[in-house]
């Protein structure tokens, strides 16, 4: 293998852990910030400027305070939670396309570690198991408010899980792929999927709240029935690596909803820069659509109360799933009448299957892969 | 031998030796930890063959689905070493029979085996890419796919009826 990739690729991996590091500690200073800001506060301004020391001086604290291990805890798994939890938050950042390709000493680098071809479905894995780090940390520390957090979390992981990857299909519909990289490029300029999906980015950003275990469903977590769920024996940075994980959760899937529904690097005139300029100003594009949809899940946050349990499950399996297969059939009736399903014309005559109706959509090269 | 093949035999004996501890480990949640542990490594070996596919995909439904579930129920019954129901003599009696019959059958199975070289080199095989899956899921084995999806459904009803009739009884 060429060891220029290898390189390459590696610095790329060691740029996106530094910028999910930093960006999980600075969300924990704005996450202040904007509640201090909703309620009429200041709210941290001591550490620095604006309080921007503070992250710092949070995790100095964590660091050295005392990390015991409760007595009847099972200690391997009790470990190894937190670890768990930080490593899959950590891990669905390299199918990400950050932005357009860059030229540097003479090559083309792709802003992307890896442009796996089931990309969309490598994010929705790593979203589902994500959960094993609360499940596991909260049934090892023995603690019965853990338990029920466990048991909350993984219930409502799964059942908003299945709205999420229908509203998911549906935009893999209109791309005709499941490659990150080709679902942003499908949506070049201001073409984006927010214009043909409204229904199914909503039912996408409820679901998504619910998976990142935010207010207001943050059942697994509610301080006031659970203390605070699964790190209740937590300390020090063992639950220091629960809240980093909440929070690159919360970057990751910011940045997951601007790939899917607002075009991800892509803005408006776009066409009219090209190289390097368009690859930086693609880059801060993206960036600012992921604060913007961080400060509404903040905002969210701050401003509705919790949903009752039975209300959480009701909205999830009565009106999220239901509402999401309606949204899949209307889309799915939409493209098979534009490229003219039922006027007899069609593209690939021996075809009766939903995989080569999103190849008439989809990128050309796919269409000739299909057809083969 | 090339990397591949040794990595191939390490994941393999990885695989094997996880799914060993899912019988051999006592405590219920371990098992399914290992399960899960088992699960990942089985997708590994997909990925080896250039599977991505189905390696995605068996991690979003049993990883990430099925053993939810499996440690949900667990968690929510709170099984533990001490509470587990003691197995009896003819318990222990039929599971082994059960062991051997599906034994016979697997040998059955394996006799008329041969090995096929792996294709491992990088673009070698494309059979299991999303594309070439889902041309094949849509053509030549469409009769199976649908009849499985008809599968699913019957079984969702029947839960569904399930948890209803137990309401209306309690009315």
């Amino acid at each position: 293998m060429d060891t220029g990739i290898i390189i390459e690729k590696s610095i790329l991996i060691v740029i996106l852990f530094a910028v999910s590091l930093g960006a999980a500690a600075y969300l924990t200073l704005l996450e202040r910030k904007v509640a201090a800001w909703m309620q009429n506060r200041i709210g941290p301004d001591r550490a620095g400027k604006w309080g921007l020391l503070q992250p710092l001086a949070d995790g100095g604290k964590l660091f050295f305070k005392e990390d015991f291990i409760p007595t009847n805890a099972d200690r391997f798994l009790f470990i190894i939670g937190p670890g768990l939890s930080m490593g899959f938050a950590l891990m669905s950042s390299v199918v990400i396309p950050w932005g357009p390709d860059i030229y540097m000493f003479g090559k083309q680098i792709a802003l992307q570690v890896t442009d796996i071809n089931v990309g969309i479905l490598f994010v929705m894995a790593i979203s589902s198991v994500a959960v094993y780090g609360i499940m596991i940390g909260a049934w090892a520390s023995n603690n019965k408010y853990s338990l029920f957090s466990a048991i909350r979390a993984s219930s409502q992981m799964i059942s908003y899980e299945l709205a999420l990857g229908v509203s998911i299909i549906t935009v893999v519909m209109l791309s005709g792929s499941l490659s990150i990289k080709d679902i942003v490029e499908s949506q070049h300029g201001m073409n984006w999927n927010i214009w043909y999906q409204p229904l199914g980015f909503i039912i996408y950003f409820v679901c998504l709240i619910a998976e990142l275990n935010r207010a207001p469903f943050d059942m697994a977590e509610c301080e006031s029935e659970l203390i605070t769920g699964h790190h209740t024996e937590y300390g020090a940075m063992k639950m220091g690596f629960y809240l980093f994980a909440e929070y690159t959760h919360l970057f990751i899937g910011s940045a997951i909803v601007s790939i899917l529904y607002f075009g991800g690097y892509n803005f408006p005139g776009m066409d009219y820069f090209s190289g390097n300029t368009l690859a930086i100003l693609g880059v801060v594009a993206f960036f600012v659509k992921i604060a913007f949809f961080i400060f509404v899940i903040m905002w969210i946050r701050w401003t509705l109360p919790r949903f009752r349990y039975d209300q959480l499950m009701d909205l999830g399996w009565k009106r999220l799933i239901p509402l999401s297969l309606v949204n899949l059939m209307i889309t799915a009736i939409v493209i098979a009448a534009t490229s003219g399903w039922f006027s007899g014309n069609t593209t690939n005559e021996n075809s009766t299957s939903t995989a080569q109706i999103e190849s008439v959509e989809g990128s050309s090269s796919q269409t000739t892969n299909l057809n083969k | 031998m090339n990397l591949i093949e040794i990595i191939a035999l390490v994941l393999g004996a990885l695989t094997i030796a996880s799914g060993l501890m899912v019988v051999l480990s006592t405590h219920p949640v371990r098992s399914v930890l290992y399960l899960i542990l088992t699960f990942f490594l089985i997708s590994a070996n997909y990925i080896l063959l250039n599977a991505q596919f189905l390696a995605i995909v068996n991690i979003v439904v049993y990883a990430g689905a099925v053993m939810v579930l499996f440690l949900f129920v667990l968690m929510l019954l709170n099984l533990s070493k001490d509470n587990e129901p003691k197995a009896s003599n003819l318990m222990k009696l039929a599971a082994s029979v059960a062991a051997g019959v599906l034994v016979l059958v697997l040998l059955a199975a394996f006799r008329e085996t041969t090995l096929v070289e792996m294709k491992t080199a990088v673009g070698a095989n494309s059979e299991g890419l999303v594309e070439n899956l889902g041309n094949l899921l849509f053509t030549k084995y469409v009769l199976p796919f649908e009849l499985s999806s008809v599968l699913f459904i019957a079984a969702m009803v029947g839960a569904v009826l399930l948890s209803k009739k137990e309401k209306h009884l309690i009315d």
